[in-house]
């Protein structure tokens, strides 16, 4: 009996022991500074680095959120998130599907796609970034040339970064939905051929239902990545860019109030913000996308 | 109906699916050449000459290949030593996040102790927090703890991933428990069972999961970006473009050959191990 109760006390020590590593990394760097913004957002940062904090309570939160850059930022996030989430999921799964076929070639389209997905934010942006120069990129060659150049320009910054955003976003649109796609039941897919059903027929009456799980999957991977974007405007566009109240979106300006202008109190206002419009966001998708999702297969 | 209407109908249905078949390819290639141009160009751009630049209608083919851009970008752009930072930056990072999945994911999956579904629960957790909303606390917690300036800064707080413990937990819960029992009763200690038996046993996904952490790591750009923007000694290779993107004339080929610098370790990962990215994005889902 004491035998055996020994062992069980080692076994919990060794798995104590085991998980002790990731668990005081998870503290330390996610549930801690996850955590502290909920105590932080109620202090005002100090004026001078050194100086206490003044309690703000309630009101630092409510300045913030109601401020015209935080609004502007909001509109700038939510205006990137619709232009590059819909269509991403949209042609993702229009390649994926017609990928999907014993055909030859198909690996290398499958290849050719993942390309965008292993391409980091900062390539991405670069590369387009440079044949969007007004001078010697790539527009005056497609009749483009808008005045002042697209980056700077206020009405299509934000398209500009919504492209590259979307170049990136379909190489991973294009192989969750090709997973999904293998794990559909092959006869139904070709049942619905034989049937005779056109191809659009087919791809809306049958396909996009069938895939309704897959679709509610990257619709929402999509819209937290895209709510949390950043990258190509801080290459491209950063402060002191014309459009840059445009594109200056929420995660950008946590980032700015980390380090160009250090202010932790309106950092973890935006952050707790920005989270929390988050979580709605893919709250609701839940609730409503999800009813629509035929899970019968 | 008559045979000769089957026939009729079997044709039909035959040229149908042709033109679905031509269609597909049609989408496809279309498709292709529009998410590969932007990588094509910037190859071929980083090659032109001096005077081939700006060039109306643009160069498509490097008729004359320069490789100046390349060391421009590699020395003038310290594209070198940021080079070698991404490799350690990745390699620590890699090895930190799979030793710590390793470990956790055995204890998770194969040993009781009290209070495991809660701190299951707690890691699970965690995949909802979005790094970016940590970032003013987590650069206090590296600067106190001495870190700032050196190559740790930038890797320790990713040395653990819920991912990872997530995909090797399912991996060895896979592993028969008769297994195990057989192997400690035969002397064989738990340790060196996991090790020894159970990590050859999951391989397809722990090659999975490193494939995906090498990924994150490679591409990172807000947290280099925080530490890096003025140390140039510990900045990675995609906070380096940021800096070579000046837009000027003389920086254009000079951009994207550090473009193509950087994406070139990405696509050869991709191409050799396709399989085991699919596997780990789609959290093992594909078999």
């Amino acid at each position: 009996m004491s035998t055996r109760r020994s062992t069980r006390v080692r076994e919990a020590a060794l798995g104590y022991a085991l998980i002790l590593p990731a668990l005081m990394l998870v503290t330390v760097f996610i549930l801690y500074p996850f955590f502290r913004n909920f105590s932080l957002f109620l202090y005002h940062a100090p004026p001078y680095p050194g100086l206490p904090s003044k309690w703000a309570g309630l009101s630092q939160m409510w300045q913030t959120v109601s401020s015209t850059s935080f609004l502007q930022g909001l509109e700038a996030t939510l205006i990137y998130t619709v232009l590059v989430v819909p269509i991403g999921v949209f042609l993702g799964l229009v390649f994926a599907v017609a990928a999907h076929q014993k055909l030859k070639g198909m690996a290398i389209y499958r290849t050719v796609f993942a390309t965008t997905a292993v391409s980091s934010v900062a390539v991405a942006a670069v590369v387009f970034g440079t044949f969007m120069n007004p001078v010697f990129g790539l527009l005056p060659w497609l009749g483009i040339d808008p005045n002042p150049s697209v980056l700077q320009n206020p009405t299509w910054a934000m398209f500009a970064m919504a492209v590259i955003g979307l170049w990136q976003f379909v190489g991973l649109s294009f192989i969750l939905f090709s997973a999904g796609l293998q794990s559909l039941p092959e006869e139904v897919l070709e049942a619905a051929k034989i049937d005779g059903a056109g191809a659009v027929r087919s791809f809306f009456q049958i396909t996009v239902p069938l895939l309704s799980p897959t679709i509610f999957y990257v619709f929402t991977v999509g819209t937290i990545a895209a709510m949390f974007t950043f990258g190509q405007m801080d290459l491209l566009v950063g402060p002191g860019g014309a459009s840059f109240v445009r594109v200056n979106t929420l995660a950008y300006q946590i980032y700015q109030y980390a380090v160009t202008t250090p202010n932790p109190g309106v950092a973890a206002c935006i952050s707790i913000a920005l989270f929390v419009l988050t979580a709605t966001i893919t709250f609701l998708n839940f609730r409503f996308l999800e009813r629509r999702v035929n899970y019968a297969t | 109906m008559q045979p000769r209407d089957h026939a009729l109908l079997a044709r039909k249905q035959q040229r149908k699916r042709r033109l679905a078949t031509l269609g597909s390819y049609a989408i496809l290639t279309l498709g292709a050449l529009i998410v590969l141009f932007p990588l094509y160009m910037a190859v071929v751009s980083s090659l032109l000459t001096t005077k081939q630049i700006g060039q109306q209608p643009p160069v498509f083919f490097p008729t004359n290949p320069q490789w100046h851009a390349y060391k421009a970008a590699f020395i003038g752009g310290h594209l070198s030593t940021y080079m070698w930072n991404s490799v350690i930056q990745t390699t620590e990072i890699v090895v930190g996040s799979v030793l710590t999945s390793l470990a956790a994911a055995y204890a998770f999956a194969s040993f009781s102790f009290p209070f495991k579904r809660v701190l299951w629960a707690i890691i699970l957790g965690t995949l909802l927090v979005p790094f970016e909303v940590t970032i003013v606390t987590n650069y206090k917690t590296v600067e106190q703890l001495h870190l700032l300036g050196s190559m740790w800064a930038l890797t320790i707080p990713f040395m653990c991933s819920a991912v990872g413990i997530f995909l090797l937990r399912q991996a060895f819960l896979g592993i028969p428990q008769e297994m195990r029992e057989a192997a400690l009763l035969d002397g064989c200690g738990p340790i060196r069972y996991l090790f020894r038996v159970a990590v050859p046993l999951v391989r397809p996904q722990l090659a999975a999961f490193t494939v995906i952490a090498v990924l994150g790591a490679w591409n990172q750009y807000l947290w280099p970006l925080l530490l890096t923007s003025n140390d140039e000694a510990h900045r990675t290779l995609q906070i380096g473009l940021k800096a070579l993107n000046a837009g000027t004339f003389e920086g254009y080929g000079t951009v994207l050959a550090g473009a193509v610098i950087a994406s070139i370790p990405m696509l050869l990962l991709m191409v050799v191990f396709n399989k085991q990215l699919v596997r780990s994005l789609t959290g093992g889902a594909v078999k």
